[in-house]
């Protein structure tokens, strides 16, 4: 247990933070992923064949393509592309794109792609009277949607968001290679100091089991409250 | 756009993908197997038998692929005594480590999908066969099991396509896979999005095949 204390003589500090990180990572992704969401689920309903072409190709490419390659894109690409971006507005010194930001992203437009997918299905579940009923007592366009069809979409969602969580949550560990340290890359420099990768990367995956254990039992007390009524 | 990095890249790419296919191929075959075993256990009436099935597919459902990987290659090395067994001749290669770390993962996923293909079987369709004189073994082998892969064949073919995603994380433990030989070419040429481009297209063609296989299947063997 040494080998966990806090301070300078262990790791448990170095891994508290660590878990931190992974968790800070793990929401902006998942809220840069509603972002997304957002975007492209519209694109998709919509009856526009060239609007759901563009969102077709997104959520298609994203979820046939490894995480780790769109990782690779984003790591290697992110600072070029920025640098572009501001040689147009005159700036050319060298811009360094913060890990964070860069993994929060690609990880966020894996889980986006996941995100639509199931906004798209629980909107597409919901009954066509719901619509017509709100159109029918005249509320306008906003008020039908975050009245009407947003609560109703959010019950049949969160079952399947949990899953795109599980899977952001571990998607995160994949940003470990671009030098961002979370659990993972903790994991790695702990296990590379103390010659003890077994003992570290066994600690990692309880760690984990513990925030997906955690999150599962916080997203069912969420589905209990979006499902009063049923 | 560099076209011609493109097309010079595509045959390395492309034979890279060939071990892509391998990798997935041998880890699906030895995953079916433990999926079916720990579903087979999960189904079974001793509480404590289901348990550790239980188990087993929430560790590994619940812990990232990469910590797997990593577990089994940097850290199964470490144990003196297995370093003495002749496991050792496996363990040492990095292409074994992945294809050992990529079976338990799918077996665990393959074992949610079969169990819950099992659980969907009518018990009137057992019940008729025991009616008719049929033996355990062979109602087991003759009814359950083919009505249980056609009830997962949607599944299943969702974690095909997961696996082979998974499968970049090869890369990782130095195997050059696709994965590997894309980040290889990116980081030497310093022109991500051409190999990207690449790369991703090959991947979405094996999605696409796959995914097509499997309509395929699942229409020939729709009842």
């Amino acid at each position: 247990m040494e080998i966990l204390a806090f301070g300078d003589t262990g790791w448990g500090d170095e891994l508290f933070y660590a878990t931190l990180m992974t968790i800070a990572v793990s929401i902006t992704a998942m809220f840069i992923g509603f972002l997304f969401a957002l975007i492209f689920t519209p694109l998709k309903l919509s009856k526009n064949k060239f609007l759901n072409f563009i969102a077709n190709s997104y959520t298609t490419i994203i979820r046939g393509v490894p995480e780790l390659l769109v990782i690779y894109l984003f790591f290697f690409g992110g600072t070029g592309a920025v640098m572009f971006v501001a040689s147009i507005f005159g700036y050319n010194e060298y811009i360094e794109i913060n890990a964070f930001i860069t993994g929060a992203f690609a990880i966020g437009i894996i889980s986006g792609a996941y995100s639509t997918e199931v906004f798209r299905g629980a909107i597409q579940s919901i009954d066509k009277g719901q619509f017509e009923a709100a159109d029918v007592l005249g509320l306008n366009k906003f008020r039908k949607f975050f009245k009407i069809i947003l609560p109703q979409t959010l019950r049949l969602a969160i079952p399947n968001l949990s899953n795109v969580w599980q899977i952001t949550l571990k998607d995160t560990s994949l940003i470990s290679v671009t030098g961002l340290v979370e659990i993972m890359r903790q994991s790695y420099i702990a296990a590379g100091s103390t010659r003890d990768p077994l003992f570290f990367y066994s600690f990692a995956a309880v760690l984990y089991l513990l925030l997906t254990f955690v999150s599962m039992k916080l997203i069912n007390r969420l589905e209990v409250r979006y499902s009063r009524g049923y | 756009m560099d076209l011609e990095l493109m097309i010079n890249s595509f045959p390395k790419l492309l034979s890279a993908a060939a071990i892509t296919l391998k990798l997935l191929t041998v880890s699906l075959i030895i995953g079916l197997f433990i999926g079916l075993f720990f579903a087979i256990l999960r189904i079974n009436k001793n509480k404590l038998i289901s348990k550790l099935a239980y188990g087993y597919s929430y560790v590994f459902r619940g812990t990232p692929l990469l910590v797997q990987i990593f577990i089994i290659y940097f850290g199964l090395g470490q144990i003196e005594y297995l370093r003495s067994t002749i496991l050792w001749a496996i363990l040492k290669e990095p292409y074994w480590c992945a294809i050992i770390a990529f079976a338990l993962n799918t077996g665990a996923y393959t074992s949610e999908i079969l169990r819950s293909a099992f659980q969907t079987i009518k018990p009137g369709i057992i019940e008729a066969g025991k009616s008719l004189g049929i033996s355990n073994k062979v109602i087991f082998f003759k009814i359950q099991i083919p009505i249980a892969i056609r009830q997962s064949l949607p599944a299943y073919g969702n974690e095909i396509i997961l696996m082979m995603k998974g499968t970049s994380l090869a890369s990782t433990v130095t195997i050059m896979d696709l994965t590997g030989v894309a980040k290889y070419i990116i980081s030497t040429t310093f022109k991500p999005i051409e190999v990207f481009i690449v790369a991703g297209g090959i991947y979405l063609l094996m999605t696409f095949i796959i995914h097509n296989v499997i309509k395929f299947l699942e229409k020939k063997y729709s009842y």
